[in-house]
Protein backbone atom coordinates (compact mmCIF):
# COMPACT_ATOMS: atom_id res chain seq x y z
CA UNK A 1 0.00 0.00 0.00
CA UNK A 2 2.67 2.36 0.74
CA UNK A 3 4.95 1.35 -1.70
CA UNK A 4 1.92 2.16 -4.32
CA UNK A 5 1.61 5.13 -2.73
CA UNK A 6 4.57 6.33 -2.96
CA UNK A 7 4.68 5.26 -7.05
CA UNK A 8 1.75 6.48 -7.86
CA UNK A 9 0.38 8.96 -5.46
CA UNK A 10 -2.67 8.59 -2.98
CA UNK A 11 -5.25 9.24 -5.89
CA UNK A 12 -3.56 6.18 -7.93
CA UNK A 13 -3.18 4.14 -5.03
CA UNK A 14 -6.68 4.53 -4.20
CA UNK A 15 -8.21 3.82 -7.57
CA UNK A 16 -6.17 0.56 -7.79
CA UNK A 17 -7.01 -0.54 -4.49
CA UNK A 18 -10.39 0.41 -5.29
CA UNK A 19 -10.74 -1.26 -9.01
CA UNK A 20 -9.58 -4.28 -7.19
CA UNK A 21 -12.20 -4.64 -4.93
CA UNK A 22 -14.63 -3.25 -7.29
CA UNK A 23 -13.94 -6.10 -9.06
CA UNK A 24 -14.18 -8.21 -5.83
CA UNK A 25 -17.83 -7.44 -5.48
CA UNK A 26 -18.99 -7.49 -8.60
CA UNK A 27 -18.18 -11.26 -8.74
CA UNK A 28 -19.42 -11.94 -5.24
CA UNK A 29 -22.21 -9.88 -5.52
CA UNK A 30 -23.02 -11.66 -9.10
CA UNK A 31 -22.61 -15.13 -7.33
CA UNK A 32 -25.12 -14.19 -3.74
CA UNK A 33 -27.79 -12.42 -5.88
CA UNK A 34 -28.12 -15.89 -8.65
CA UNK A 35 -28.24 -17.90 -5.62
CA UNK A 36 -30.91 -15.08 -3.94
CA UNK A 37 -32.89 -15.02 -7.12
CA UNK A 38 -33.06 -18.50 -6.82
CA UNK A 39 -34.00 -18.66 -3.58
CA UNK A 40 -36.39 -16.27 -3.81
CA UNK A 41 -37.84 -17.84 -6.35
CA UNK A 42 -38.44 -21.04 -4.83
CA UNK A 43 -39.89 -20.00 -1.94
CA UNK A 44 -42.53 -18.34 -3.81
CA UNK A 45 -43.44 -21.41 -5.32
CA UNK A 46 -43.23 -22.90 -2.20
CA UNK A 47 -40.22 -25.33 -2.95
CA UNK A 48 -37.05 -24.88 -1.05
CA UNK A 49 -34.53 -24.07 -4.60
CA UNK A 50 -31.20 -25.05 -4.51
CA UNK A 51 -30.22 -27.51 -1.52
CA UNK A 52 -27.55 -30.12 -2.40
CA UNK A 53 -24.01 -27.88 -2.83
CA UNK A 54 -23.35 -26.26 0.47
CA UNK A 55 -25.52 -25.00 2.77
CA UNK A 56 -28.84 -24.44 1.31
CA UNK A 57 -26.78 -24.65 -1.95
CA UNK A 58 -24.88 -21.52 -0.95
CA UNK A 59 -22.24 -22.38 -3.14
CA UNK A 60 -24.60 -23.46 -5.90
CA UNK A 61 -23.65 -20.61 -8.05
CA UNK A 62 -19.83 -21.56 -8.13
CA UNK A 63 -20.29 -25.06 -9.31
CA UNK A 64 -22.75 -23.52 -12.37
CA UNK A 65 -19.65 -20.65 -12.89
CA UNK A 66 -17.24 -23.73 -12.97
CA UNK A 67 -19.41 -25.71 -15.28
CA UNK A 68 -20.03 -22.14 -17.77
CA UNK A 69 -15.94 -21.78 -17.89
CA UNK A 70 -15.52 -25.32 -18.94
CA UNK A 71 -17.89 -25.07 -21.96
CA UNK A 72 -16.82 -24.08 -25.57
CA UNK A 73 -16.87 -20.66 -26.39
CA UNK A 74 -19.72 -21.65 -29.46
CA UNK A 75 -18.96 -18.66 -32.62
CA UNK A 76 -21.35 -19.05 -35.29
CA UNK A 77 -20.01 -19.21 -38.90
CA UNK A 78 -22.23 -15.96 -40.22
CA UNK A 79 -21.72 -13.50 -37.34
CA UNK A 80 -20.00 -10.11 -37.35
CA UNK A 81 -16.37 -11.28 -35.59
CA UNK A 82 -15.35 -8.13 -34.22
CA UNK A 83 -18.50 -6.82 -33.01
CA UNK A 84 -19.55 -10.22 -31.84
CA UNK A 85 -16.59 -10.45 -29.49
CA UNK A 86 -16.85 -6.84 -28.27
CA UNK A 87 -20.49 -6.95 -27.18
CA UNK A 88 -19.64 -8.96 -23.81
CA UNK A 89 -16.46 -6.45 -22.80
CA UNK A 90 -18.83 -3.28 -23.51
CA UNK A 91 -21.48 -4.91 -21.66
CA UNK A 92 -19.22 -4.92 -18.51
CA UNK A 93 -16.90 -2.42 -18.92
CA UNK A 94 -19.56 0.41 -18.49
CA UNK A 95 -20.75 -1.62 -15.69
CA UNK A 96 -17.46 -1.70 -13.52
CA UNK A 97 -17.18 2.28 -14.65
CA UNK A 98 -20.08 3.24 -12.66
CA UNK A 99 -18.22 1.85 -9.45
CA UNK A 100 -15.98 4.86 -9.34
CA UNK A 101 -18.42 7.12 -8.17
CA UNK A 102 -20.62 4.73 -5.76
CA UNK A 103 -20.60 6.27 -2.06
CA UNK A 104 -20.35 3.12 0.14
CA UNK A 105 -19.63 5.10 3.23
CA UNK A 106 -18.83 8.65 4.05
CA UNK A 107 -15.03 7.34 3.02
CA UNK A 108 -15.81 4.11 1.24
CA UNK A 109 -15.75 5.92 -2.47
CA UNK A 110 -13.10 6.24 -4.99
CA UNK A 111 -13.02 8.86 -6.48
CA UNK A 112 -15.88 11.78 -4.73
CA UNK A 113 -16.82 13.49 -8.80
CA UNK A 114 -18.75 16.50 -8.74
CA UNK A 115 -20.34 14.82 -11.69
CA UNK A 116 -21.52 11.62 -9.86
CA UNK A 117 -24.66 10.78 -11.01
CA UNK A 118 -24.30 12.02 -14.40
CA UNK A 119 -21.39 9.75 -14.82
CA UNK A 120 -23.31 6.49 -13.50
CA UNK A 121 -26.56 7.88 -15.91
CA UNK A 122 -24.57 8.10 -18.66
CA UNK A 123 -22.20 4.82 -18.26
CA UNK A 124 -25.32 3.01 -17.26
CA UNK A 125 -27.00 3.97 -20.67
CA UNK A 126 -23.87 2.55 -22.66
CA UNK A 127 -25.26 -1.18 -22.14
CA UNK A 128 -27.66 -0.92 -24.71
CA UNK A 129 -25.22 -0.11 -27.23
CA UNK A 130 -23.69 -3.49 -26.01
CA UNK A 131 -26.99 -5.61 -26.33
CA UNK A 132 -27.43 -3.78 -29.76
CA UNK A 133 -24.12 -5.16 -31.09
CA UNK A 134 -24.73 -8.35 -29.32
CA UNK A 135 -27.69 -8.46 -31.04
CA UNK A 136 -26.80 -7.52 -34.24
CA UNK A 137 -23.34 -9.19 -34.72
CA UNK A 138 -25.20 -12.34 -33.83
CA UNK A 139 -27.03 -12.27 -37.42
CA UNK A 140 -30.25 -13.96 -35.82
CA UNK A 141 -33.51 -13.26 -36.06
CA UNK A 142 -34.57 -13.25 -32.51
CA UNK A 143 -31.31 -11.44 -31.28
CA UNK A 144 -32.16 -8.47 -33.40
CA UNK A 145 -35.48 -8.39 -32.89
CA UNK A 146 -34.47 -8.75 -28.27
CA UNK A 147 -31.63 -5.92 -29.39
CA UNK A 148 -34.20 -3.88 -31.22
CA UNK A 149 -36.48 -4.21 -28.06
CA UNK A 150 -34.17 -3.07 -26.01
CA UNK A 151 -33.35 0.04 -27.81
CA UNK A 152 -36.69 0.86 -27.98
CA UNK A 153 -37.70 0.62 -24.50
CA UNK A 154 -34.58 1.80 -23.52
CA UNK A 155 -34.91 5.64 -25.21
CA UNK A 156 -38.60 5.06 -23.73
CA UNK A 157 -37.54 4.81 -20.23
CA UNK A 158 -34.48 6.75 -20.14
CA UNK A 159 -36.93 9.92 -20.14
CA UNK A 160 -38.54 9.43 -17.14
CA UNK A 161 -35.79 8.08 -15.13
CA UNK A 162 -33.68 11.45 -15.87
CA UNK A 163 -36.72 13.76 -15.08
CA UNK A 164 -37.37 11.94 -11.87
CA UNK A 165 -33.48 12.28 -10.71
CA UNK A 166 -33.69 15.91 -11.90
CA UNK A 167 -36.31 16.37 -9.29
CA UNK A 168 -33.78 15.39 -6.46
CA UNK A 169 -31.20 17.06 -7.68
CA UNK A 170 -33.08 20.49 -7.98
CA UNK A 171 -33.65 19.63 -3.82
CA UNK A 172 -29.83 19.07 -3.27
CA UNK A 173 -28.36 21.40 -5.64
CA UNK A 174 -25.76 19.10 -6.68
CA UNK A 175 -24.67 16.29 -8.94
CA UNK A 176 -22.31 14.72 -6.11
CA UNK A 177 -23.57 11.67 -4.35
CA UNK A 178 -21.84 12.32 -0.88
CA UNK A 179 -23.72 15.68 -1.52
CA UNK A 180 -26.94 13.98 -1.94
CA UNK A 181 -26.64 11.29 1.09
CA UNK A 182 -25.23 14.52 2.85
CA UNK A 183 -28.40 16.40 2.60
CA UNK A 184 -30.43 13.17 3.93
CA UNK A 185 -29.18 13.55 7.21
CA UNK A 186 -32.69 14.70 9.59
CA UNK A 187 -35.26 12.71 6.69
CA UNK A 188 -35.12 10.65 3.28
CA UNK A 189 -36.15 12.20 0.29
CA UNK A 190 -38.69 8.87 -0.16
CA UNK A 191 -40.72 10.95 2.60
CA UNK A 192 -40.98 13.61 0.30
CA UNK A 193 -40.35 11.74 -2.82
CA UNK A 194 -43.04 8.88 -2.57
CA UNK A 195 -43.71 9.82 -6.48
CA UNK A 196 -40.26 9.87 -7.90
CA UNK A 197 -39.36 6.64 -6.21
CA UNK A 198 -42.03 4.77 -7.77
CA UNK A 199 -41.34 6.29 -11.17
CA UNK A 200 -37.32 5.94 -10.64
CA UNK A 201 -38.15 1.92 -9.19
CA UNK A 202 -40.08 1.16 -12.55
CA UNK A 203 -37.65 3.14 -14.75
CA UNK A 204 -34.87 0.86 -13.65
CA UNK A 205 -36.60 -1.99 -13.70
CA UNK A 206 -36.94 -1.72 -17.13
CA UNK A 207 -33.86 -0.23 -17.82
CA UNK A 208 -32.08 -3.10 -16.13
CA UNK A 209 -34.66 -5.72 -18.66
CA UNK A 210 -36.39 -7.03 -15.64
CA UNK A 211 -39.59 -8.29 -15.46
CA UNK A 212 -42.19 -7.14 -16.10
CA UNK A 213 -40.12 -5.14 -18.56
CA UNK A 214 -37.72 -8.09 -20.10
CA UNK A 215 -39.22 -7.88 -23.52
CA UNK A 216 -35.31 -7.95 -25.12
CA UNK A 217 -34.94 -11.57 -23.37
CA UNK A 218 -38.21 -12.88 -23.93
CA UNK A 219 -37.63 -16.55 -23.42
CA UNK A 220 -41.15 -17.57 -25.09
CA UNK A 221 -40.96 -15.20 -27.76
CA UNK A 222 -37.36 -14.72 -28.42
CA UNK A 223 -35.26 -17.78 -27.38
CA UNK A 224 -33.24 -15.72 -24.79
CA UNK A 225 -33.02 -12.36 -26.99
CA UNK A 226 -30.00 -10.50 -27.43
CA UNK A 227 -27.55 -13.63 -25.91
CA UNK A 228 -29.25 -15.95 -28.02
CA UNK A 229 -26.01 -16.99 -30.18
CA UNK A 230 -23.14 -16.46 -26.93
CA UNK A 231 -22.12 -19.72 -25.09
CA UNK A 232 -19.38 -20.39 -22.22
CA UNK A 233 -18.08 -17.24 -20.23
CA UNK A 234 -19.04 -15.00 -22.96
CA UNK A 235 -22.71 -15.53 -22.12
CA UNK A 236 -21.98 -15.68 -18.31
CA UNK A 237 -20.31 -11.94 -18.82
CA UNK A 238 -24.03 -10.92 -20.18
CA UNK A 239 -25.37 -12.54 -16.85
CA UNK A 240 -22.83 -10.98 -14.70
CA UNK A 241 -23.71 -7.67 -16.21
CA UNK A 242 -27.59 -8.39 -15.69
CA UNK A 243 -26.78 -8.71 -12.17
CA UNK A 244 -24.09 -5.57 -11.32
CA UNK A 245 -26.74 -3.62 -12.70
CA UNK A 246 -29.24 -4.41 -10.31
CA UNK A 247 -26.88 -3.84 -7.89
CA UNK A 248 -26.57 -0.37 -9.51
CA UNK A 249 -29.56 1.02 -9.53
CA UNK A 250 -30.45 -0.14 -6.22
CA UNK A 251 -27.30 1.79 -5.38
CA UNK A 252 -28.84 4.67 -6.86
CA UNK A 253 -32.03 4.76 -5.47
CA UNK A 254 -30.35 4.51 -1.99
CA UNK A 255 -28.18 7.18 -2.94
CA UNK A 256 -30.64 9.10 -3.80
CA UNK A 257 -34.10 8.54 -1.96
CA UNK A 258 -33.18 6.00 1.17
CA UNK A 259 -30.25 8.26 2.59
CA UNK A 260 -27.37 6.13 1.24
CA UNK A 261 -25.23 5.19 4.31
CA UNK A 262 -27.14 7.03 7.11
CA UNK A 263 -28.47 4.59 9.70
CA UNK A 264 -27.70 3.97 13.43
CA UNK A 265 -25.64 1.96 15.34
CA UNK A 266 -24.03 0.24 12.27
CA UNK A 267 -21.34 0.61 10.59
CA UNK A 268 -21.81 3.12 7.12
CA UNK A 269 -21.32 0.84 4.20
CA UNK A 270 -23.45 -2.31 5.62
CA UNK A 271 -26.69 0.12 6.45
CA UNK A 272 -25.53 1.05 2.45
CA UNK A 273 -25.67 -2.75 1.45
CA UNK A 274 -28.72 -3.62 3.24
CA UNK A 275 -30.52 -0.86 2.01
CA UNK A 276 -29.46 -2.29 -2.02
CA UNK A 277 -30.25 -5.50 -1.19
CA UNK A 278 -33.73 -4.79 0.49
CA UNK A 279 -34.47 -3.02 -3.27
CA UNK A 280 -32.83 -6.04 -5.15
CA UNK A 281 -35.01 -8.15 -3.56
CA UNK A 282 -38.26 -5.35 -3.98
CA UNK A 283 -36.78 -5.93 -7.74
CA UNK A 284 -36.85 -10.09 -7.97
CA UNK A 285 -40.24 -9.51 -5.77
CA UNK A 286 -41.93 -8.25 -8.93
CA UNK A 287 -40.09 -11.02 -11.12
CA UNK A 288 -42.23 -13.39 -9.35
CA UNK A 289 -45.68 -11.24 -9.10
CA UNK A 290 -46.34 -9.60 -12.51
CA UNK A 291 -46.47 -11.26 -15.77
CA UNK A 292 -44.46 -9.72 -19.08
CA UNK A 293 -45.68 -6.73 -20.41
CA UNK A 294 -46.64 -6.73 -24.44
CA UNK A 295 -44.49 -4.84 -26.32
CA UNK A 296 -47.22 -1.72 -26.68
CA UNK A 297 -48.06 -1.92 -23.46
CA UNK A 298 -44.51 -1.13 -22.51
CA UNK A 299 -43.97 1.82 -24.66
CA UNK A 300 -47.77 3.08 -24.08
CA UNK A 301 -47.20 3.03 -20.39
CA UNK A 302 -43.51 5.20 -20.78
CA UNK A 303 -44.70 7.90 -23.05
CA UNK A 304 -48.31 8.39 -21.66
CA UNK A 305 -48.10 7.97 -17.71
CA UNK A 306 -44.36 7.48 -16.60
CA UNK A 307 -43.20 10.74 -18.59
CA UNK A 308 -46.20 12.86 -17.78
CA UNK A 309 -46.31 11.89 -14.19
CA UNK A 310 -42.02 12.22 -13.67
CA UNK A 311 -42.51 16.08 -15.43
CA UNK A 312 -45.79 16.83 -13.03
CA UNK A 313 -43.64 15.52 -9.90
CA UNK A 314 -40.15 18.01 -11.19
CA UNK A 315 -42.98 20.82 -11.41
CA UNK A 316 -44.32 20.59 -8.46
CA UNK A 317 -41.17 19.79 -7.04
CA UNK A 318 -39.33 23.25 -8.14
CA UNK A 319 -42.95 25.15 -7.37
CA UNK A 320 -42.34 24.02 -4.07
CA UNK A 321 -38.46 24.71 -3.68
CA UNK A 322 -39.64 28.18 -4.75
CA UNK A 323 -42.03 28.92 -2.76
CA UNK A 324 -40.34 27.88 0.56
CA UNK B 1 -58.23 13.55 -16.80
CA UNK B 2 -60.27 12.30 -13.58
CA UNK B 3 -60.18 8.56 -15.47
CA UNK B 4 -56.38 8.81 -16.42
CA UNK B 5 -55.80 9.24 -12.55
CA UNK B 6 -58.45 6.93 -11.69
CA UNK B 7 -56.43 3.84 -13.71
CA UNK B 8 -53.59 4.81 -13.14
CA UNK B 9 -54.40 4.17 -9.37
CA UNK B 10 -56.69 1.89 -9.76
CA UNK B 11 -53.76 0.08 -11.49
CA UNK B 12 -51.06 0.70 -8.94
CA UNK B 13 -53.40 -0.84 -6.10
CA UNK B 14 -54.31 -4.34 -8.37
CA UNK B 15 -50.31 -4.44 -8.47
CA UNK B 16 -50.01 -3.91 -4.90
CA UNK B 17 -52.29 -6.72 -4.17
CA UNK B 18 -50.48 -9.36 -6.68
CA UNK B 19 -47.12 -8.28 -4.37
CA UNK B 20 -49.39 -8.92 -1.36
CA UNK B 21 -50.19 -12.41 -2.69
CA UNK B 22 -46.32 -13.59 -3.72
CA UNK B 23 -45.02 -12.12 -0.07
CA UNK B 24 -47.69 -13.95 1.72
CA UNK B 25 -46.51 -17.49 -0.51
CA UNK B 26 -43.08 -16.46 0.43
CA UNK B 27 -43.59 -16.75 4.00
CA UNK B 28 -45.43 -20.05 3.59
CA UNK B 29 -43.65 -23.38 4.41
CA UNK B 30 -42.59 -25.08 1.50
CA UNK B 31 -44.69 -27.85 0.48
CA UNK B 32 -41.93 -29.83 -2.04
CA UNK B 33 -39.81 -32.89 -0.63
CA UNK B 34 -36.24 -33.61 -1.51
CA UNK B 35 -37.47 -36.81 -3.36
CA UNK B 36 -34.51 -39.57 -2.78
CA UNK B 37 -33.82 -38.78 0.72
CA UNK B 38 -37.31 -37.69 1.78
CA UNK B 39 -40.40 -39.39 0.26
CA UNK B 40 -44.36 -38.73 0.92
CA UNK B 41 -46.44 -41.80 1.71
CA UNK B 42 -48.31 -43.23 -1.19
CA UNK B 43 -52.25 -42.91 -0.86
CA UNK B 44 -53.98 -46.58 -0.02
CA UNK B 45 -55.51 -46.17 -3.79
CA UNK B 46 -52.56 -46.14 -5.34
CA UNK B 47 -52.39 -48.78 -8.50
CA UNK B 48 -48.54 -50.16 -8.29
CA UNK B 49 -48.67 -53.89 -9.66
CA UNK B 50 -50.57 -56.36 -8.32
CA UNK B 51 -49.20 -57.73 -5.23
CA UNK B 52 -50.45 -60.95 -3.03
CA UNK B 53 -52.49 -60.38 -0.24
CA UNK B 54 -51.09 -61.00 3.07
CA UNK B 55 -54.04 -63.19 5.05
CA UNK B 56 -54.67 -61.08 8.28
CA UNK B 57 -56.04 -64.79 10.31
CA UNK B 58 -53.21 -66.93 8.20
CA UNK B 59 -51.01 -64.60 8.16
CA UNK B 60 -49.78 -66.14 4.42
CA UNK B 61 -50.90 -65.91 0.89
CA UNK B 62 -54.31 -66.68 0.13
CA UNK B 63 -53.30 -68.34 -3.43
CA UNK B 64 -55.02 -70.98 -4.65
CA UNK B 65 -53.14 -71.61 -7.80
CA UNK B 66 -56.21 -71.83 -9.78
CA UNK B 67 -54.14 -69.74 -13.00
CA UNK B 68 -56.98 -67.68 -13.86
CA UNK B 69 -54.90 -64.00 -13.37
CA UNK B 70 -52.40 -65.86 -15.79
CA UNK B 71 -55.61 -66.74 -18.24
CA UNK B 72 -57.23 -63.30 -17.96
CA UNK B 73 -54.11 -61.13 -18.36
CA UNK B 74 -54.16 -59.23 -21.52
CA UNK B 75 -50.51 -59.33 -22.42
CA UNK B 76 -49.61 -62.80 -21.07
CA UNK B 77 -47.77 -61.98 -18.10
CA UNK B 78 -48.47 -64.16 -15.16
CA UNK B 79 -47.36 -67.37 -14.90
CA UNK B 80 -48.56 -69.30 -11.46
CA UNK B 81 -47.57 -72.86 -10.90
CA UNK B 82 -49.43 -74.85 -7.53
CA UNK B 83 -49.21 -77.99 -6.05
CA UNK B 84 -51.68 -79.84 -3.39
CA UNK B 85 -50.00 -80.78 -0.36
CA UNK B 86 -50.94 -83.33 1.69
CA UNK B 87 -53.53 -82.24 4.55
CA UNK B 88 -54.61 -79.29 2.55
CA UNK B 89 -57.77 -78.93 1.43
CA UNK B 90 -57.14 -76.96 -1.82
CA UNK B 91 -54.15 -76.64 -4.04
CA UNK B 92 -51.19 -73.54 -3.37
CA UNK B 93 -49.16 -71.54 -5.05
CA UNK B 94 -45.25 -72.80 -5.44
CA UNK B 95 -44.25 -70.04 -8.11
CA UNK B 96 -45.99 -66.85 -8.86
CA UNK B 97 -44.01 -65.14 -11.11
CA UNK B 98 -45.23 -61.41 -12.86
CA UNK B 99 -43.03 -60.23 -15.97
CA UNK B 100 -43.59 -56.65 -14.52
CA UNK B 101 -42.48 -54.76 -17.67
CA UNK B 102 -45.34 -55.19 -20.10
CA UNK B 103 -47.92 -54.85 -17.26
CA UNK B 104 -50.14 -51.72 -18.08
CA UNK B 105 -51.59 -52.00 -14.46
CA UNK B 106 -55.30 -52.85 -16.08
CA UNK B 107 -56.31 -54.77 -13.08
CA UNK B 108 -57.81 -57.73 -14.36
CA UNK B 109 -55.77 -60.36 -12.34
CA UNK B 110 -57.11 -58.13 -8.78
CA UNK B 111 -60.43 -58.79 -10.13
CA UNK B 112 -61.05 -62.25 -11.48
CA UNK B 113 -59.22 -63.43 -8.44
CA UNK B 114 -61.98 -66.01 -6.87
CA UNK B 115 -60.43 -66.16 -3.06
CA UNK B 116 -59.07 -61.87 -3.72
CA UNK B 117 -55.49 -62.73 -3.13
CA UNK B 118 -54.36 -60.21 -4.89
CA UNK B 119 -54.07 -56.10 -4.33
CA UNK B 120 -52.30 -52.85 -5.45
CA UNK B 121 -49.11 -51.98 -4.27
CA UNK B 122 -48.02 -48.80 -3.34
CA UNK B 123 -44.62 -48.61 -5.33
CA UNK B 124 -43.70 -46.61 -7.64
CA UNK B 125 -40.07 -46.71 -7.94
CA UNK B 126 -40.27 -49.15 -11.03
CA UNK B 127 -36.95 -48.42 -13.51
CA UNK B 128 -34.28 -51.08 -13.12
CA UNK B 129 -31.68 -51.66 -15.41
CA UNK B 130 -32.30 -54.55 -17.27
CA UNK B 131 -35.51 -56.30 -18.07
CA UNK B 132 -34.84 -58.96 -15.83
CA UNK B 133 -35.22 -56.44 -13.23
CA UNK B 134 -39.08 -56.52 -13.78
CA UNK B 135 -39.91 -59.69 -13.27
CA UNK B 136 -41.24 -60.11 -9.98
CA UNK B 137 -41.22 -63.27 -8.02
CA UNK B 138 -44.01 -62.98 -5.68
CA UNK B 139 -43.67 -65.38 -3.45
CA UNK B 140 -40.12 -64.13 -2.07
CA UNK B 141 -41.63 -60.50 -1.96
CA UNK B 142 -44.45 -61.66 0.14
CA UNK B 143 -41.68 -63.15 2.29
CA UNK B 144 -39.67 -59.95 2.44
CA UNK B 145 -42.73 -58.07 3.02
CA UNK B 146 -43.59 -60.70 5.81
CA UNK B 147 -40.52 -60.00 6.82
CA UNK B 148 -40.63 -56.57 6.98
CA UNK B 149 -43.66 -56.23 9.40
CA UNK B 150 -42.47 -58.82 11.85
CA UNK B 151 -44.65 -62.05 10.63
CA UNK B 152 -43.83 -65.29 10.25
CA UNK B 153 -42.35 -66.24 7.13
CA UNK B 154 -44.39 -68.61 4.40
CA UNK B 155 -42.01 -71.04 3.10
CA UNK B 156 -41.49 -71.00 -0.42
CA UNK B 157 -42.11 -74.84 -1.70
CA UNK B 158 -38.72 -76.05 -3.42
CA UNK B 159 -38.38 -79.14 -6.35
CA UNK B 160 -38.39 -82.07 -3.50
CA UNK B 161 -41.40 -81.07 -1.84
CA UNK B 162 -42.84 -80.46 -4.62
CA UNK B 163 -42.27 -83.79 -5.64
CA UNK B 164 -43.05 -85.22 -2.56
CA UNK B 165 -46.35 -83.35 -2.34
CA UNK B 166 -47.05 -85.02 -6.30
CA UNK B 167 -45.86 -88.11 -4.91
CA UNK B 168 -47.67 -87.91 -1.91
CA UNK B 169 -50.90 -86.93 -3.84
CA UNK B 170 -50.46 -90.00 -6.53
CA UNK B 171 -50.21 -92.08 -3.89
CA UNK B 172 -53.35 -90.92 -2.17
CA UNK B 173 -54.72 -90.80 -5.46
CA UNK B 174 -54.28 -95.04 -6.08
CA UNK B 175 -54.74 -95.47 -2.61
CA UNK B 176 -58.69 -94.00 -3.29
CA UNK B 177 -58.31 -95.93 -6.80
CA UNK B 178 -58.11 -98.76 -4.90
CA UNK B 179 -60.61 -98.23 -2.47
CA UNK B 180 -62.92 -97.62 -5.00
CA UNK B 181 -62.03 -100.66 -7.33
CA UNK B 182 -62.59 -102.08 -3.54
CA UNK B 183 -65.42 -101.05 -2.99
CA UNK B 184 -66.73 -101.63 -7.06
CA UNK B 185 -65.77 -105.32 -6.50
CA UNK B 186 -67.80 -105.54 -3.24
CA UNK B 187 -70.73 -103.68 -5.45
CA UNK B 188 -70.40 -106.09 -8.09
CA UNK B 189 -70.18 -109.00 -5.94
CA UNK B 190 -73.63 -109.39 -4.27
CA UNK B 191 -73.82 -110.35 -0.77
CA UNK B 192 -75.44 -113.41 0.48
CA UNK B 193 -78.49 -111.80 1.77
CA UNK B 194 -79.13 -110.27 -1.68
CA UNK B 195 -79.08 -113.33 -3.64
CA UNK B 196 -81.86 -114.86 -1.24
CA UNK B 197 -83.57 -111.66 -1.86
CA UNK B 198 -83.40 -112.20 -5.64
Amino acid sequence: MDMLASTLGTEGARMIVGLIGVIALVSVNALFLIWMERKVSAHMQLRPGPMEVGWHGAIQTIADALKLMGKELITPEEVDRPVYYLAPVVVFLPVLLTFLVIPFSQKMIIKDMNVGIVLILAFSTLSVLAILMAGWSSNNKYSVFGAIRSVAQNIAYEIPLLVTVMSIILMVGSFKLTDIVAAQGRYWFILVQPLAFILYIICATAETNRTPFDLPEAESELVAGFHTEYSGMRFALFFLAEYTNMFIVSAVATVLFLGGWHGPILPGFIWFLIKVYALIFLIMWFRWTFPRVRFDQLVTFAWKILIPLSFANLLITALFLKLF
Amino acid sequence: MINYFKEILVGFWSLLAGMAVTIRYFTKPIVTVQYPREKIPMSPHYRGYPQLIIDPETQTHRCIACEMCSRMCPSQLIAVEGAKFPGEKQKRATKYIHEHYYCSLCGLCTEVCPTSALEYSAVYRLAGYRREDAVIDHLLLLQQRQQAAGLPVTPVPTEADIAAAAAAEAAAKEAKEKEAKAKAAAAKKPGPGEEVKE
